[in-house]
């Protein structure tokens, strides 16, 4: 009896066998990412495409702490692991050089994208390479900038603005100077509110990453540091260790040993979000993608939180963050990843991208008459997104930031030497790995 | 007929044994010792080839050469000692060099001391002396992951018990005691995490060692009239000398190398205050991506810790031969 039930059952996983590679013929797509909140809601995004295409999307999110090594490593060893993958806005020079990805040039001609479409910082910042050339080997996909929260609700207590007017002159309300930022952090510094110890100011210390050169940055920019000599490539005497970016420098150890709270010799995004999340800092340091999770926060959100654009001082930049999305050239679906492309660069997906929590770098979402009023964070990120200025995009952008991370690290939070010998040791280190890169 | 038939059914038997090949048990029986032992290790010594001894000459290979693994299309050169020359000249590597030496030596004396210590108390077989000798080899079998942030957490300034333990018994504020982020306490905020997780491994070998030691040896020098003291330093000491050389080279080795528990401590800082040998070939190796260079520094490291290590070696055979 049994044996009759075989041959059905044998035609029956024939079918099923037959049919299996029909399903599986649906492409899926690989894309890569860090994982954040911005990752979140293109997951969310991204089933629109697959709605429209039938082309599934699979995501591979690292945390940010393994995000270069882990797809770095993927990258050079040719692997086939992401079809698309938004990197890091230094990686564009060495991926560029080194073939990882795809030169988009003709698609975009084909498909009709312009680059002029998009905000034309981050064009530079995440898709060219060499910058300020039309090359491109990346869409703009995520604009990201440092620029600050602070506790509003502490700013406007009468009694603290009174006090405050009375010790330094002017009314408590968000910093346009660092003079001013340090002021209101000095001020917040071991003060009791509401029962609990807080701090001035939390700011960006990390070590290992990237950290405490993208808050370090931030700063020099305002006070005159510069990478080279605008007239001489590579040329970095007076410009990266110039009077100005020492006092800057020096600025930023002062910020460090005045106002943050204990214990934060190796803070980066994470936490930075975590110190005002717990109602430790008045204010803090952070790139702009933060921004919407601390909004929605129940204890810091809403009324709560204020946004600002970095301060000025001589001049006024901020430092940029954020990425391009590239089709990796190991991918054997090239020709899907470039319609996800050619999905995302639509204009009605960019304006839902800005809704989900994604930040948008096309004129025509950012420029929009609605959008400084979309969120109450979309003014901070406009300003802050028309002043920024980006690290080193060479091929050899990893070893020219480790020299920074270290040479900054033992200045600032190791107090070892003077702000002078760490920009002096940084232009000998840089200047070294240029010449063994034959640019020198 | 029957005759012939059998000449036929001999022939076919014998046709088929010709044809038949040899059983594997026969031939493997017909195999030396000498050739069944190779057969039973070659796929180990394969194995140790591929992952062993390949990567050491393909380093060796690459520490004479300007390769970085981030430019695979860029030439490679031949780039002579000038890996080798950089390395030992870079101030920053002598710098880890001495931080790792720093740990190394006051690892090694503190877990010493400490394991030989308990070992030497646990020995004394007290009411309870086996929950005791779990409860220390606790820290020991934590995963150094979890260890890492477990101390990490402990030793926060704000919320953390370490730190209001030294201000409870100091009166000094919590919010100065920053053992992660200072330059002075960072060192051994990381030689103490070592210490409370790595000593109950050298309890556990001081401890087989003390156990070697023969009660008879004992109750000769109790006839002798020997003072416990004596005992201690002309029995226990001596005779127990190779397990805690054997232990102190075990621990040598592995704090030499030491990697993970100072990357989620400090991650080398502040500044570079923590940043061990290992610490900088990683970031040299795979955050600079200087691999040529790195080859060349994991070489270095690789001929120290394998000279030393022989050196101590001929000196513990020296001891047990005593």
């Amino acid at each position: 009896m049994q044996k009759k039930w075989v041959p059905l059952f044998g035609a029956a996983a024939l079918c099923a066998a037959m049919t299996t590679p029909q399903a599986a013929k649906a492409e899926q797509l690989t894309l890569c990412w860090a994982a954040w909140d911005p990752a979140n809601a293109l997951v969310e995004l991204s089933k629109d495409f697959t709605a429209k295409s039938g082309i599934d999307m699979k995501f591979e999110f690292v945390p940010w702490t393994s995000y270069a090594d882990r797809f770095l490593n993927e990258l050079n060893s040719r692997g086939k692991l992401c079809d698309l993958i938004i990197g890091d806005s230094q990686w564009i020079g060495g991926a560029a050089e080194n073939g990882h990805y795809v030169k988009l040039n003709d698609f975009f001609a084909k498909e009709g994208i312009k680059m002029d479409d998009f905000v034309p910082a981050t064009v530079v910042g995440y898709s060219e390479w060499p910058k300020n050339t039309p090359n491109y080997w990346a869409l703009p996909a995520m604009g990201d900038v440092v620029g600050w929260t602070y506790r509003k609700d502490w700013f406007e207590r009468p009694e603290l603005q009174k006090e405050f007017k009375a010790k330094y002159g002017w009314d408590l309300a968000a910093p346009k100077t660092y003079d001013q930022l340090k002021q209101i952090a000095e001020f917040f510094q071991k003060r009791q509110i509401d029962g609990k110890t807080i701090y001035g100011a939390s700011i960006y210390t990390e070590r290992g990453s990237e950290g405490i050169t993208m808050g370090v940055t931030n700063v020099l920019y305002d006070w005159g540091f510069m990478y080279e000599n605008p007239k001489k490539p590579y040329d970095m005497q007076g410009y990266v260790n110039s009077p100005d970016a020492i006092k800057g420098l020096e600025f930023y150890k002062a910020l460090y040993d005045c106002c943050t709270p204990p214990g934060s010799s190796n803070v980066y995004m994470v936490e930075s979000a975590d110190a005002f999340k717990s109602g430790q800092v008045a204010m803090q340091m952070n790139f702009a993608f933060t921004w919407p999770g601390l909004y929605k926060d129940e204890k810091v959100g809403g009324d709560r939180i204020g946004f600002f654009a970095n301060p000025a001082e001589k001049y006024h930049f901020a430092q940029l963050g954020g990425q391009g999305i590239s089709v990796v050239a190991y991918s054997d679906k090239r020709d899907a990843a470039l319609q996800y492309i050619k999905w995302f660069a639509q204009p009605d997906v960019q304006a839902k991208w800005w809704k989900l929590g994604g930040y948008s770098c096309l004129k025509a979402v950012v420029d929009a008459p609605d959008f400084k009023t979309s969120q109450p964070y979309a003014p901070a990120f406009l300003e802050s997104m028309a002043i920024v200025k980006d690290f080193w995009a060479e091929p050899s952008y990893a070893e020219l930031l480790q020299s920074m991370q270290k040479r900054v690290h033992d200045y600032v939070i190791a107090g070892k030497g003077t702000a002078k010998q760490a920009l002096d040791g940084l232009v000998v280190d840089w200047t070294e790995i240029f010449k063994e890169d034959g640019k020198i | 007929m029957t005759t012939s038939h059998h000449t036929f059914a001999d022939k076919t038997a014998e046709a088929a044994v010709r044809a038949t090949p040899e059983p594997l048990a026969r031939r493997v029986r017909s195999l030396s010792d000498k050739a069944i032992a190779w057969l039973f290790i070659a796929p180990t010594i394969a194995l140790l080839l591929a992952i062993n001894i390949f990567p050491l000459f393909w380093a060796i290979y690459l520490s004479f050469t300007n390769y970085r693994a981030n430019r695979p299309n860029a030439e490679v050169r031949n780039v002579g000692l000038g890996n080798y020359s950089r390395v030992l000249n870079d101030p920053d590597i002598w710098a880890s060099m001495q931080t790792t030496a720093h740990f190394v030596f006051w690892t090694i004396l503190l877990q010493t001391v400490i394991g030989f210590g308990l070992a030497y108390l646990i020995d004394r077989k007290f009411r309870g002396h086996a929950f005791w000798t779990t409860l220390i080899l606790i820290p020991m079998m934590l995963s150094p992951a979890v260890v890492g942030n477990f101390w990490r957490f402990l030793y926060e300034p704000q919320i953390g018990l370490f730190a209001y333990a030294v201000s409870f018994l100091t009166g000094i504020p919590t919010s100065e005691i920053q053992m992660l982020g200072s330059v002075q306490l960072a060192p051994w905020a990381i030689i103490i995490v070592d210490t409370w997780m790595w000593t109950p491994y050298v309890m556990l070998i001081c401890l087989a060692g003390l156990r070697s030691i023969p009660d008879y040896i004992y109750e000769a020098a109790e006839v002798d009239r020997a003072s416990p003291w004596r005992q201690f330093w002309s029995i226990t000491v001596p005779m127990a000398l190779p397990f805690i050389m054997l232990a102190v080279l075990f621990r040598g080795i592995e704090n030499f190398k030491m990697f993970d528990m100072v990357n989620l401590l400090t991650g080398g800082g502040p500044g570079s205050t923590t940043e061990v040998a290992s610490i900088a070939l990683k970031r040299d190796a795979f955050e600079a991506w200087a691999t040529g260079r790195s080859s060349a520094f994991a070489i270095v490291l690789f001929v120290a810790v394998f000279g030393l290590a022989n050196i101590y070696v001929k000196a513990l055979n020296r001891v047990k031969q005593r």
